[in-house]
């Protein structure tokens, strides 16, 4: 299972607790982590990334295993820990305005 | 003995506050999805239990909440586990897809708008001003977004739809974001023509339907705005916000940026009628429930100072339609005032006397129930204030 980590914002707009898992059945990437929450949190859909463009949000970054992935391409495998559930794939909102 | 039902939006939460008809006792509820700009709230007249809300932030972007139960509980339309799937089995989630349209017919996928260097700038949805449900269907609603468009739901705010032919104008390329952004804030319905709707954008002036949103034209004849290159041009004024009586569709009151303006055949050409008022700079304008040519202004000093005259927060009621003006001080702060009323933040109910009342940037809640001659603060130190609708509601029994 994957772990994610929302923000407390979109934790609160989907109704979950911390952290929430999901099942990934292709190749763990961005894209197919997203896929995955999107489809269980119809509500988080055009909060992270775009509903169109697919992109992500300038406001949002995504972090795992101690590395900023944000810029990664969104088809990149994620690290080996991220896929295995050792580590969690963390979507935060960037530290800005008040 | 009816109810008033007060919704509020701020810049980090929405509350509700309700009272009896006596209005003198006020319960608070809230905030609301803490932390998000919430610009608005509003109930549909169909069913007032039926309230859409616009929840938005730089980071997540838009998100329409619904609540069927009069504020107890929301839900993001469309997200309800009975709804979630799509015929084809994928969510749908789509109540916060506001997606311009882009067909040749319609949305002209070239279109563009004036940016602030003076080039052209393709249209980027930013966020939902405003909400208004229709008049007969509670399940109908439509959307003022910035970029400047307006789009509406027919399922409860589950999809959006634009109506294209206002951006798609031919003057679409000479609207221009105010400091605010290019949004589009005011929706009127008239109540006695379905297929009449009036609009404004900051800063592009106001518009018109009158065939259900197909065709939009300019109704901007009379206004004079000193602060674009032609002051009369057809389009480029920056109106902050425009009202009517339900029962006098026809006679359209505008507060501009600068200027108080009337017109008496529904937008067609307008006349100033700012009188003796101390400044006529201002956001909001509101009209009494029961009295078509009694109306509300809340002076601001100037586009570059947003706070009342000399720290006085006054309400200016005129009760001939404009130009004579009278100030309404009873109970407002007289000294060290220094708060803005934002263009949606004043509403009335339609109880008798009619209630008047207004939020700031300082986070109160104004309301007077006797048409405005005294004012109390019904909440105060909320987040700054963005929106405030009323629902005049009868009690059960």
């Amino acid at each position: 299972m994957i772990r994610v980590i929302l923000p407390p914002h979109l934790r609160t707009l989907a109704r979950v607790n911390d952290e929430t898992e999901l099942e990934v059945k292709t190749s763990v990437t961005q894209r197919s982590v997203l896929d995955a929450l999107e489809a269980r949190y119809p509500m988080l859909r055009g909060t992270i990334r775009d509903h169109v463009t697919q992109l992500r949000r300038p406001m949002v970054r995504f972090f795992g295993c101690g590395e900023d992935l944000s810029h990664q391409s969104p088809d990149a495998p994620l690290p080996d820990a991220i896929a295995k559930g050792s580590e969690p794939f963390v979507i935060i909102g960037a530290i800005a305005g008040g | 003995m009816s109810k008033v039902r007060v919704l509020v939006g701020t810049r980090k939460g929405a509350f509700i506050l309700t009272s009896d008809g006596a209005r003198k006792r006020w319960k608070v509820s809230g905030p609301h999805f803490a932390g998000w700009e919430i610009y608005h709230v509003k109930g549909s007249p169909v069913n007032p239990d039926r309230i859409y809300a616009s929840q938005t932030s730089g980071w997540f972007g838009q998100i329409i909440q619904r609540s069927d139960n009069g504020g107890k509980t929301w839900n993001t339309p469309g997200s309800s586990p009975e709804e979630l799937k799509s015929p084809d089995g994928m969510p749908k989630g789509e109540s916060n897809k506001f997606v311009y349209d882009s067909s040749p017919e319609t949305g002209k996928p070239l279109t563009t708008h004036q940016w602030y260097d003076g080039t052209q700038h393709p249209w980027e949805f930013k966020r939902v001003w405003h909400l208004e449900p229709s008049l007969h269907d509670a399940d109908h609603v439509y959307a003022g977004v910035e970029d400047a468009a307006l789009f509406e739901s027919k399922d409860g705010g589950k999809s959006w739809h634009e109506l294209a032919g206002l951006r798609g104008s031919d003057t679409g390329p000479k609207w221009q974001p105010g400091a605010g952004g290019m949004c589009l804030h005011t929706i009127l319905l008239d109540p006695s023509n379905p297929n009449r709707i009036s609009i404004a954008i900051s800063a592009a002036g106001t518009f018109r339907t009158d065939d259900r949103g197909k065709t939009w034209k300019p109704i901007n004849r009379g206004l004079h705005s000193q602060y674009i290159p032609d002051p009369t041009a057809e389009v480029g004024h920056c109106v902050h916000r425009i009202a009517f009586h339900p029962s006098r569709p026809n006679t359209l009151f505008m507060q501009k940026h600068w200027d108080v303006m009337r017109s008496d055949n529904a937008g067609d050409s307008w006349q100033e009628v700012s009188g003796n008022l101390p400044t006529d700079f201002g956001f909001p304008i509101d009209v009494h429930a029961h009295e078509p040519e009694t109306i509300y202004v809340v002076p601001i000093k100037s586009d570059s100072e947003h706070y009342p005259l000399k720290g006085r927060l006054r309400v200016y009621r005129s009760r001939a339609g404009g130009n004579e003006w009278e100030a309404l001080t009873k109970g407002l702060p007289q000294r060290n005032c220094y708060v803005n009323v934002l263009r949606d933040a004043m509403s009335v109910d339609s109880l008798e006397p009619c209630g008047i009342y207004f939020g700031t940037t300082g986070g109160q809640v104004y309301a007077s129930a006797d048409s405005g001659d005294s004012w109390k603060a019904i909440v105060r130190d909320l987040p700054a204030v963005l929106s405030v609708e009323v629902q005049t509601l009868a009690s059960p029994g």
